[in-house]
């Protein structure tokens, strides 16, 4: 575990960050894989699964992007989100929904009042491919529209190049024009390569000021696959523990089941702690999950297995 | 110490103990549960041990007969009369083993047994033939009163629940799963509880003769174990109670709640008999197109 982390306030040295990303410990990728293939096969049954299914709804980041995206299809969603099944009124609602930038007034207008957050991706999702200026101007419009959280990515390229100082400017500059709302930052694990690169890249977002760290857009495969998740966890848990600052975390894409869901979840309870089990700390990005845990919720309510003819098609 | 054997001697073969497994989505997976049962033949004797299907495998089987939906019922209906054709041609060269394994769950003589592989058989033939056919028979142009053109057609119900007949385990078996795939549905059939031996060698058919994976899935075990689950699945659309004997009101009345399909048992039943269309029907919806003429 790192004794000290990056600080938030200065702009380190490229040099400096690179010392400190680099004397990280490095992943045992083989070690990885085995505890998160160890972890799945926990079995999680009637009263914890009725829990765990419940929990994982109200952690939903109910997400639609795509280029199709209408303002109908953005308020349907933001229904969906706030009462998930209309047959169960004891149903919880979906933590967000995430949206491109422009859709966020709408997303907003929809979810008032419900206590669902609007997230919207921002600074040239997916590819993070813009000047820094465009990217603040996009960040602004979107708080200003009336997103609760931002979800940018960071620019991989830079990253990769070794520019670490570049992508902590970046994501300090967001950081900042983000103003009250919260701040997700994307790695893009699928192209990072290494699990190496996955806590570093970790770590340098958490210094520069992430509230939460996120895996992937959705639009790069492999997305959030458990050994990355299970790294992301470890870097919250020990920068917890250097700083004393609690990071969220959001894997996405990929997570299309319930059984997922809650592997996931045990990922959480057992890396980083039962403190994150909280939507507060940890979110699922997904838009075919829902229906997938609410037909496992039906499921536990009715005792017959559901169909998804009973559920809205997102 | 071991006696010696003398040079030459042969050594006694190891006996090859079959415990099979379950057909599901073109696989063959054991129970999820890990349960097999033991199945005796008519006068007792201890023949195999099959799969005790539990009913997360009914609803994996679900799940996969629902996967192999759309691409089942997009086939072209001469394309399906094929594949059923094959599985009567895969039948024929194994009707050595089909008839053995009948005439030992069920005490027929050799001929007897014989008789009832050749109807089987034949019932997938049969059911080629429908495959193009029972469109024109069910659906059709309908005199209307206006400047349209209306017409007719079948299309297939979807995911169908099968529980196969108790007795007649082979042909009673092929009558029941044949018309529903025949028509372009997908499978998930409970098989003979007490003869499941005739449904894993119709799954091992199945599996090489080009119907695709997930299409017909064959679960053995306690039949009062699976089709409940059955009965009660919102993804499945119809259910064939031919074996359900005394559950079949419970399990008609479950199927209710989600507005199944469901076809009674006939306890007066010849599985020889010339069945008609009266299993390819039940499994059909209708679909009709106005369509306006011009002038």
């Amino acid at each position: 575990m790192p004794q000290t982390a990056i600080a938030a306030e200065q702009a380190p040295s490229n040099r400096a960050l690179r010392e400190f990303l680099h004397g990280l410990p490095g992943v045992d990728e083989v070690g990885a894989r085995e505890r998160a293939a160890g972890l799945a096969t926990r079995s999680v049954k009637t009263t914890a699964k009725a829990a765990a299914l419940d929990l994982a709804v109200r952690m939903v980041d109910l997400t639609t992007l795509e280029g199709a995206d209408t303002p109908g299809k953005v308020r349907a969603l933001a229904a969906k989100a706030r009462r998930p099944d209309p047959d169960d009124p004891e149903a919880p609602s979906a933590a967000a929904v995430c949206v491109y930038s422009d859709l966020v007034a709408v997303a907003a207008e929809a979810v008032r009042g419900s206590g669902v957050g609007v997230a919207s991706v921002a600074t040239a999702f997916p590819s993070g491919r813009a000047p820094l200026e465009a990217k603040l101007a996009d960040t602004r419009r979107a708080v200003a529209d009336g997103a609760t959280e931002i979800d940018m990515v960071i620019d991989r390229g830079a990253f990769l190049a070794g520019d670490y100082r570049k992508v902590h400017e970046e994501i300090t500059a967001v950081r900042e024009a983000c103003g009250g709302a919260h701040l997700k930052v994307i790695l893009e694990t699928g192209e990072l390569s290494t699990l190496d690169n996955v806590r570093r890249a970790s770590w340098l977002a958490m210094g520069a000021g992430a509230d939460f760290i996120k895996t992937s857009t959705g639009k790069v495969a492999p997305a959030a696959t458990p050994p990355v998740v299970l790294v992301m966890l470890e870097a919250v848990r020990d920068n917890l523990a250097a700083t004393g600052r609690a990071v969220g975390v959001k894997p996405a894409g990929g997570i299309r089941t319930a059984k997922e869901a809650i592997r996931n979840l045990v990922m959480v309870q057992e890396v980083a702690g039962p403190r994150w089990l909280d939507p507060a700390l940890f979110r699922i990005g997904a838009s075919s999950l829902l229906n997938d845990l609410l037909m496992q919720r039906a499921k536990l309510r009715t005792g017959a297995y559901a169909g998804p003819d009973y559920f809205t098609i997102d | 110490m071991p006696e010696h054997r003398h040079e030459g001697a042969e050594a006694p073969r190891v006996a090859v103990r079959k415990t099979h497994k379950l057909y599901i989505g073109g696989a063959f997976p054991r129970s999820e549960s890990g349960r097999s049962y033991p199945v005796a033949s008519a006068d007792g004797e201890h023949l195999a041990n099959a799969g005790m299907a539990s009913r997360k495998d009914a609803r994996d089987a679900v799940a996969a007969a629902r996967k192999a939906f759309p691409g089942w019922a997009g086939r072209t209906a001469y394309n399906r009369g094929q594949v059923l054709y094959r599985a009567a041609e895969m039948m024929e060269g194994r009707r050595a083993q089909f008839a053995a394994e009948l005439a030992a769950a069920t005490g027929a003589g050799r001929p007897e047994a014989e008789r009832e592989v050749s109807a089987a058989i034949d019932r997938w033939v049969y059911y080629a033939g429908w495959t193009d056919k029972a469109a024109q028979v069910l659906g059709g142009t309908n005199p209307v009163s206006g400047p349209y053109d209306n017409r007719s057609a079948p299309e297939p119900t979807g995911v169908v629940a099968v529980l196969a007949p108790q007795e007649a385990p082979l042909l009673g078996l092929v009558s029941v799963l044949a018309p529903v795939v025949a028509m372009g549905n997908t499978a998930v059939l409970a098989a003979s509880e007490r003869a499941p031996l005739p449904a894993v060698a119709l799954a091992e058919v199945l599996a090489t003769s080009d119907l695709p994976g997930g299409v017909a899935n064959i679960l053995t075990g306690r039949t009062a174990e699976l089709a409940p689950p059955l009965a009660a699945h919102a993804d499945v659309n119809a259910l064939d109670l031919a074996g359900a004997g005394e559950l079949a009101a419970e399990l008609e009345e479950a199927a209710a709640e989600t507005l199944k399909r469901v076809l009674r048992p006939d306890p007066a039943v010849e599985w020889e008999a010339d069945p008609g269309l009266s299993r390819i029907r039940p499994f059909l919806e209708t679909k009709t197109v106005w369509h306006p003429v011009g002038t």
